[in-house]
């Protein structure tokens, strides 16, 4: 078999003009003004035990805070919305609502188009964060209660604020330099503009009696066991901080990256342009991950960018809107493709990769043998997140299938300690989820604490 | 296609749309692009005596409700009648008139109480080439603490005298214009026949505040921090209109008088339901107001198409065809019975209709079925009240259909086929014993 790919790598940042860049990046969803949330709003018919809030993870009252907008009163809706989910912010800018509220809208059922929930959301919780002077909720009385998180993404903040309004201290413990989780570091740039990552973080620390220590990493910098010593509860939310390999040689040259890694660097930069971009980018994977970072970097001016998934599309992990996003910005999706081998040039570096053409005759998957090569500067993968179970070592929290096992309410195999969101088995992995973990370990929390 | 003109007293016009006495006919210009819009007719913004006109508000004098993406639905105003003056307003209806004869042109007026008053003006206006005269028995503000307007128009003595005095000194046919702010409307129709008048028109606009400010609390059209109760009018009152032209279409002492029906026509619909309440024309005001004068090529088209569908060749041949069938409660057949059904592949599940009936009526719609969400209405429940029909936002989704045969499972009645009343209701302490009609 002849391999031909080009020589030379074409691999630099700057691809776009000054101004691309902010156009490419700008909101996805554009807010809605105050009569597209009027015109929007009237058309939720109010239903009765209504299916969009029995389909959100956090049990919002839907109907009821699109009332409230309905009715003029954006505040009252806000609330109505962080009552169940603090996080209602981040979640209207990245729930994939076409597969959680909005498809089981009875206007989606009936005539294909939804309730604009999210954006609805959206209209709602920007309103009172931008107008309201203080935060919405009042803590109730010290309990003298002192609570440890670690982890400061979705479900730990979530987790720490309802405690926090329950009377508890808390301290949360994140790793990384700055708090917020994957809001900060991994959701795509054009679902959360302007800095929103941090200025909600802010408007949630502003209930009081929370108190963030980043660059502080359990199993590095603190053990299990000296918090457990020293706080009355434990909350784990330490997400998936690995990421699956390839299992191919070459996975560590120039040219190979790590999606979630790059995602990171893009949401963290000052500067776009100054992003190594590809001129021909291949990403592996069939999530969300792999439809963000193709996304993105085709946003940063790739000219060709080729996501590879070894299943057919229904298996794909990513909704079909998102999906969509993708094939809007001129990303090519294909199907039914494993890696073989990455190829690389002169020095080592990346210049393409064979395929393997798969199918699942038998409900398994299975290399055709017959391959293909993609000519590519960079290749991405993107094919999951992965727990790093380092920190417990030597507990008695059990895992399963690699990540942390719970009950319903959110409890380990350890006394004193909870766990929820993406590193729990059974998570989601998305941000609505994880926040509903939060709450409902913070209520568990709070019970065990209070003696009820 | 269907023939729309009208013959109204004796005045023709093209179609049965007119506008109504308002801004939009205020003056030449305004009529001038009405007619050349296709408008069958115009009431001249009602007219005052001789001197100073009176003057405007300089602030607002509109206020507004409105339903989903702003759709207005309901008007309201504190303006009185034309501030212009008289004589620019009758070389201008002259004028208007000459160029087009083909349509009706009735003259608008409001004037005091005494009869020297109508006296002069009357044959100045009829000088005019006017077909007829409106009298402004209605107006709810500004006029009416002035001893004229709506204060006329609630005192049917007045009405029987003023319209006298019309007869007396003018040949022009008289059109009475009626307040609905009266509990009545009977009896100021009744007046206005007893004086002579050739025709009623209504309804003029109902007296109300369509909002309060919460900020100022001040009402709705604000006028330096101060409101003043306005007259309402649009889509909103159509209902109230329709009810009190029927009343005197129906009314013994009424029946037969002419009536040009007034109140929230908007579409075709709205006058062809007017008509079938006995109306010989529609007149229009708030939909001009929202829409222009072009809406009229609606409401002509709908009108014809609907009549050629239905085999209407003239307006008369379906005017007071649902006069008939407006009757009192009382003689209501009580042993019709009806029950809701839901159409399963129209409903969309919302739930609204076991929500209404469950909270606030009659505990007649399921909502969960064999562990399923399903909506079905238990007929050892329903009253047939119509309740979910309209709270249903998919149209025909639930009908209401009559039980023929059998027992009503509510009931546990067997059903009868014959026509009973209230009248003859066991449970009424006056009943008869053979039904009245
Ligand atoms: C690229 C990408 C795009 C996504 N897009 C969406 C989307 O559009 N919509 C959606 O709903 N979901 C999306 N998700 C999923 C969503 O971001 C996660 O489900 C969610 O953030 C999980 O929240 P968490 O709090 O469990 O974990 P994380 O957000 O991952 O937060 C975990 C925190 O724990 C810290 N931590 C880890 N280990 C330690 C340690 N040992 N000591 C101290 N701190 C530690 C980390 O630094 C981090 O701050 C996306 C995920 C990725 C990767
Ligand atoms: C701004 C305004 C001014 C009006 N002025 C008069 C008037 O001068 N004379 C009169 O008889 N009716 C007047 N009316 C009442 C209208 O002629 C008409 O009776 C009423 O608006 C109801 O019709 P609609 O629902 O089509 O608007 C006025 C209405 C409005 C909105
Ligand atoms: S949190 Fe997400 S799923 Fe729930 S209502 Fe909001 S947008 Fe929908
Ligand atoms: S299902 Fe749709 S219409 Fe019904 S309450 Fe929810 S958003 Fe409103
Ligand atoms: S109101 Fe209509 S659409 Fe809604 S559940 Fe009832 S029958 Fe179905």
């Amino acid at each position: 078999m002849t391999i031909s790919v080009p020589a030379a790598r074409d691999v630099k940042p700057g691809r776009l003009a000054p101004e691309e860049y902010s156009t490419n990046f700008s909101d996805l969803h554009p807010p809605l003004d105050r009569h597209e949330a009027f015109v929007e709003a009237d058309r939720c018919y109010f239903c009765y035990d209504a299916p969009c809030m029995n389909a959100c993870p956090t049990s919002i009252d839907i109907p009821l805070f699109i009332r409230q907008i309905a009715a003029d009163n954006p505040t009252g809706a806000a609330k109505t919305i962080l009552k169940s989910n603090i996080m209602g912010g981040m979640c209207a800018r990245v729930c994939p609502t076409e597969t959680l509220c909005e498809e089981v809208c009875v206007r989606e059922v009936a005539e294909g188009k939804p309730v604009k929930i999210g954006q609805l959301q959206r209209y709602a919780t920007d309103y009172l964060m931008e107008t309201a002077a203080t935060h919405p909720f009042t803590r109730a009385e010290p309990t003298g209660k002192r609570v440890a998180v670690v982890g400061a993404g979705p479900a730990g903040l979530s987790c720490a604020h309802r405690l926090a309004a329950l009377g508890h201290d808390v301290t949360v413990f994140d790793a990384r330099e700055k708090a917020g989780g994957l809001n900060e570091y991994g959701i795509a740039a054009y679902k959360s503009v302007d800095g929103f990552a941090q200025a909600e973080l802010d408007f949630i620390l502003g209930i009081g009696g929370i108190e963030i220590k980043a660059s502080t990493a359990l199993g590095r910098d603190i053990a299990l066991s000296d918090l457990t010593a020293d706080f009355d509860a434990v909350f784990l939310g330490m997400g998936l901080p690995g990421v699956n390999d390839l299992g191919l040689d070459g996975e560590d040259a120039e040219g190979s990256i790590d999606a979630v890694d790059y995602i990171a660097k893009l949401r963290q930069t000052d500067d776009l342009a100054s992003l190594p971009v590809g001129r021909r980018v291949v990403v592996i994977g069939g999530g969300m991950t792999a439809i963000d970072v193709a996304t993105q970097v085709k946003l940063l001016g790739a000219e060709d960018v080729t996501i590879c998934y070894r299943r057919g599309q229904e298996a794909m992990n990513a909704s079909e809107y998102e999906q969509e996003v993708a094939k809007t910005a001129g990303v090519t999706i294909r199907h039914w493709l494993k890696p073989k081998s990455l190829l690389r040039g002169e020095g080592g570096a990346i210049v393409g990769i064979e395929l393997e053409y798969t199918a699942q005759p038998n409900g398994q998957l299975i290399g055709t043998g017959e391959t293909m090569i993609l000519p590519a500067d960079q290749v991405f993968k993107a094919i999951g997140q992965t727990f790093d179970a380092g920190p417990l070592a030597g507990t008695a929290i059990r895992l399963e299938k690699g990540r942390i096992l719970t009950d319903e309410k959110r409890r380990t195999s350890l006394a004193k300690v909870w766990a929820g969101g993406d590193c729990i088995f059974g998570g989601e992995d998305l941000t609505v989820v994880s926040v509903e973990d939060g709450k409902i370990a913070a209520m568990d929390i709070h019970a065990a604490l209070m003696g009820a | 296609m269907a023939d729309l003109s009208t013959n109204f007293l004796g005045i023709k016009s093209p179609n049965p749309f007119w506008l109504a006495s308002a801004p939009p006919t205020d003056k030449a210009y305004n009529v001038e692009r009405a007619f050349e819009a296709g408008w069958g007719g115009v009431v001249w913004k009602t007219l005052g005596s001789e001197g100073p006109p009176v003057v405007n508000v300089n602030g607002p004098r509109y206020g507004a409700i409105w339903g989903p993406d702003r759709r207005l639905l309901g008007l309201n105003n504190i303006e009185l009648i034309t501030d212009r003056d008289l004589e620019t307003n009758l070389r201008e209806i002259a004028e208007v008139k000459r160029r087009w004869p083909d349509r009706a042109m009735i003259a608008s007026i409001m004037v005091p109480c005494e009869e020297a008053e109508w006296k002069a003006i009357l044959p100045r206006v009829e000088d005019t080439g006017a077909d007829g005269i409106e009298l402004n028995f209605g107006c709810p503000h500004g006029m009416s603490e002035r001893g004229m307007g709506a204060a006329v128009g609630q005192v049917p003595e007045y009405i029987q005298m003023v319209a006298e005095w019309c007869k007396m000194y003018s040949r022009l046919p008289v059109i009475v214009k009626l307040t609905p702010n009266i509990t009545d409307i009977r009896y100021p129709a009744r007046a206005a026949k007893r004086g002579g008048a050739d025709a009623v028109s209504l309804i003029n606009t109902i007296s109300s505040i369509t909002s309060v400010n919460l900020d100022t609390f001040s009402p709705e059209p604000s006028i330096d921090g101060k409101g003043s109760h306005g007259g309402y009018c649009g889509p909103a009152v159509k209902p109230i209109a329709l009810n009190m032209v029927a009343e005197i279409a129906r009314d013994g002492e009424t029946r037969g008088l002419p009536i040009s029906g007034i109140g929230g026509v908007t579409t075709w619909r709205d006058a062809a339901e007017f008509i079938a309440l006995g109306c010989g024309t529609v007149q229009v005001c708030t939909a001009a107001m929202t829409y222009g004068f072009k809406i009229v090529q609606e409401m002509i088209d709908g009108l014809s198409d609907w009549m050629d569908e239905r085999g209407y060749r003239t307006i008369s041949d379906f005017q007071g065809m649902a006069v008939p069938n407006v009757t009192d409660w009382q003689y209501l057949n009580l042993n019709y019975v009806t029950k809701a059904r839901i159409d399963q592949d129209l409903c969309i599940k919302c739930g609204r209709c076991h929500i209404a009936c469950e909270d606030t009526s009659h505990q007649a719609i399921t909502s969960m079925v064999d562990g399923v969400r399903h909506f079905e209405v238990m007929d050892d429940e329903c009253v047939g009240c119509n309740l979910c029909v309209n709270v249903c936002p998919v149209e025909d989704c639930i009908t209401m259909e009559q039980l023929v045969a059998g027992a009503d499972p509510r009931t546990g009645r067997p059903i009868d086929p014959n026509y009973a009343n209230w009248t003859q209701h066991p449970n009424n302490p006056m009943a008869v014993k053979e039904a009245a009609e």
